[in-house]
Parts: C-alpha cells; structure tokens; sequence
C-alpha cells in the first residue's frame, strides 16, 4: 500500500496536468459556445506547458542562468551548482507564442462569425448556414450522392 | 452527447496517466532528458559559444536561432491576420 | 465611460505608472542576455503597458500614442531586423545566424552576445507591435460603447 502511495507521490505532478487536460479537452468538444471552445483549448495547452516545464525541473537545481558571472560572491560555488534542464524551457517558450497566436486569430475569427451571425452558439451558426447557403444541408448532400451514385 | 463527451474525455486520461507510469519522478536528476548529451553540451559550452549567461537565451537565439525567426514570423502574421479580418468594414 | 474610466485615482496612478513599466520593459529585454527575461517577455510588457493606458483613456487617446501606420511599420522593423541580423552573417562569410562570423570585435564570443541583443530587440519591436494593434483590432469600436455589452 505505501508503495503504491510513493509511487503516486513522486509523479503527482503527471496526474494534475492530466486532470488539467482532459478539463480543457471536455471543454474542447461539449461546448456548444465557441468562446468556451477556445477557452479549452488554453487550459489544454497550459496543461502542455506545465508538463514540459516540470520535466525539465532537477531537485535543488537553479534557473538555467550560469552563476558565478555577475560578481564574486557566489563564484566559488560556480563549479557545484545544478541548473535545471534549459532545452524545455526554450521549446516551451517558443509554443507560448505560438499559442498566444492562434488564440488571436481564433478570437478574430470569432468575432466575424458573430457579425455574421449573430451567434456563438454552434447550434445557431450550422442552422442559419444552412438556411443561408442550401447546398451545405445534409439532404441536399445526400441527394448529390445519391445523384453521382446513379451516373 | 455531454455523456459521450466525458466517456471520451475520460478513456483519454486513463490512457494517459497508463502511459505517463514510465515517466521520471518529479525532479528527478537521473531523468533521461537531463542526462542527454545534448543537454550536457549546451549547459557546458553555451557561455564559450555564445557569449551570454542566460542558457535559455543562448538556445533560443543562438542554437535555434532559424526556429525563432519562424516563430517571430508567426506572431506577425498573426497580428496582420487580424488586421485583415477586422479592419475589412472601414473602408 | 464606464466608472472605471471616470476615476481618479486610477487615471493618475496609470499616468504615473505607464513610463515605469516601459522603462521595465527596456530593463528586460535588454537584460535577457544576462538574467532572465528576453525580447518575447519585454515586448509584451511594452505593449502591456500601452494596452492599460488604452483601456483607461480610451481607444481613441491609445491610438495617439501608438497609430495604426507606426504599429505595422514596427512590426515589420523588427522582424527585418532578425532576418537582416541573419543575413549579415552570410555577407561576412558565415552561415544564417552563426554570429561568430561578423568581425567586429576580436573577440568572437563578445560580438555572438551583442547580435543576441540586437536579435532580442528586433524581436520585441515585432511582439509590442503585434501586441497593441491585437488589442485595438479585437477591442469594440469607441463610438457605441453599449453596444458591447450582451
């Protein structure tokens, strides 16, 4: 039973970001609002980042910023120190900013669809779209095929 | 539909947390990550090679300086994407 | 003209504040050579600081400091300042991007520290600049404030 309990505590932080995910992955595909859509999709990439920046973290380790360079306090300790693993922190950086960007283009997006629209609600948009434009309607798909099925 | 969703949100997780048992413990410093030569070379050699402090700094514009020019590129297009798509109506 | 916008103190504390956090901003873009920080955060926290004056004074007194034209053209600088960083190291005989090659000083780690930094300017020219017409373009237009609401 301890055991269990051990192995449980030393990977803890596995199970928050899979909490986290599967939080913003819900909210991803049984939100009808498109709003609450793109909200799940950040809480599902914070959950990304969150597990790539513990990975790269090292017990008693430092920021990846090399000591001993600014003054002489802290130089005789330069040879011992740990620095935790820098690589994640870089690829994390640059999906942050790439995150940030789909995110605005997302919200842009959205915001001419409700111009269009009048809605964020999913249900609302695929009704008046199909009223609008007759050819995207499932009966109407299913006539052309049933059409080309025959030639 | 909500009931769906959460079976298959849920069948996801378990698999993950199945998958993530193989995983370094939390600070671990004999993680396979760590203890790759790559890693060990950049916390090394990035201060001789590059001239900054910051490893971080030194990978990102340095070592992976191609990867942020693209990524640069991308918050740009981003923000002239959404100049395209707002600013249609003023004109 | 929200309540927010109407009071006092917050008018003057963003007054004051707003050049702080430029000079912040400079602070950490200029020191992610050396500590932590860099062009990404430091152009975010120039353009945080235009944003809060925008959201305080309005779009319009935003747009004075920061125009449309000035916002495109910096963010096009900065990401010519990359590229251009870049191709001066294939001008003088490296390859993209491979600072040792560009003999301004002796020293060759020296030159590779100052091009990061110049490398980290361009870069949060492009972000501040991306992040304040972002802020602009997706905010509700001045003229029907009410509208925005539901």
């Amino acid at each position: 039973m301890s055991g269990i309990i051990d192995i449980v505590y030393a990977e803890y932080n596995y199970w928050i970001y899979v909490t986290l995910m599967m939080i913003g992955f819900y909210a991803m595909i049984a939100k009808k609002n498109l709003i609450k859509k793109i909200i799940g999709a950040n809480i599902f990439q914070t959950a990304i980042f969150l597990f790539y920046i513990s990975l790269s973290d090292i017990t008693d380790g430092t920021a990846p910023i090399l000591v001993g360079e600014h003054g002489a306090e802290h130089a005789e300790h330069a040879a011992d120190v740990i620095y935790t693993n820098p690589v994640p922190h870089c690829l994390i950086l640059t999906a942050i900013v790439v995150a940030v960007s789909t995110t605005a283009v997302a919200l842009a997006l959205i915001i001419r669809i409700y111009q269009e629209y009048g809605s964020l609600e999913e249900d609302v948009i695929l009704a008046a779209r199909r009223e609008l434009q007759p050819e995207f309607s499932e009966h109407a798909r299913q006539k052309s095929v049933a059409e080309v099925g025959e030639q | 539909m909500k009931t769906l969703a959460l079976f298959v949100v849920v069948i996801t997780g378990a698999m993950l947390i199945y998958a993530g048992q193989d995983l370094p413990a939390f600070g671990d410093i004999n993680s396979p990550s760590y203890q790759a030569p790559m890693t060990q070379y950049f916390i090394e050699n990035s201060r001789t090679e590059s001239g900054v402090t910051n490893i971080v700094t030194a990978l990102l514009a340095s070592y992976r300086g191609y990867d942020t020019l693209g990524e640069t590129a991308v918050i740009f297009t981003a923000g002239m994407a959404v100049i395209l798509l707002l600013r249609r109506r003023e004109r | 003209m929200s309540r927010i916008q109407e009071s006092v103190i917050i008018r003057t504390v963003v007054r004051i504040m707003v050049p702080f956090i430029q000079l912040f901003a400079l602070y950490v873009i200029m020191h992610g050579a050396s500590g932590p920080g860099g062009g990404f955060q430091g152009g975010v926290i120039f353009g945080a600081a235009i944003i809060l004056y925008a959201m305080i004074y309005g779009i319009a007194e935003g747009k004075k400091k920061m125009s449309d034209a000035l916002d495109k053209i910096l963010a096009s600088t900065g990401l010519t300042i990359f590229a251009a960083t870049g191709l001066a190291c294939i001008v003088c005989g490296g390859m993209f991007l491979q600072y040792h090659a560009v003999p301004l000083l002796p020293d060759p780690a020296k030159v590779s520290r100052y091009l990061i930094d110049l490398v980290e300017i361009g870069i949060g020219i492009t972000v501040l600049a991306v992040m304040i017409s972002l802020f602009f373009d997706i905010s509700p237009p001045e003229s029907e404030p009410e509208e925005a609401e539901e």
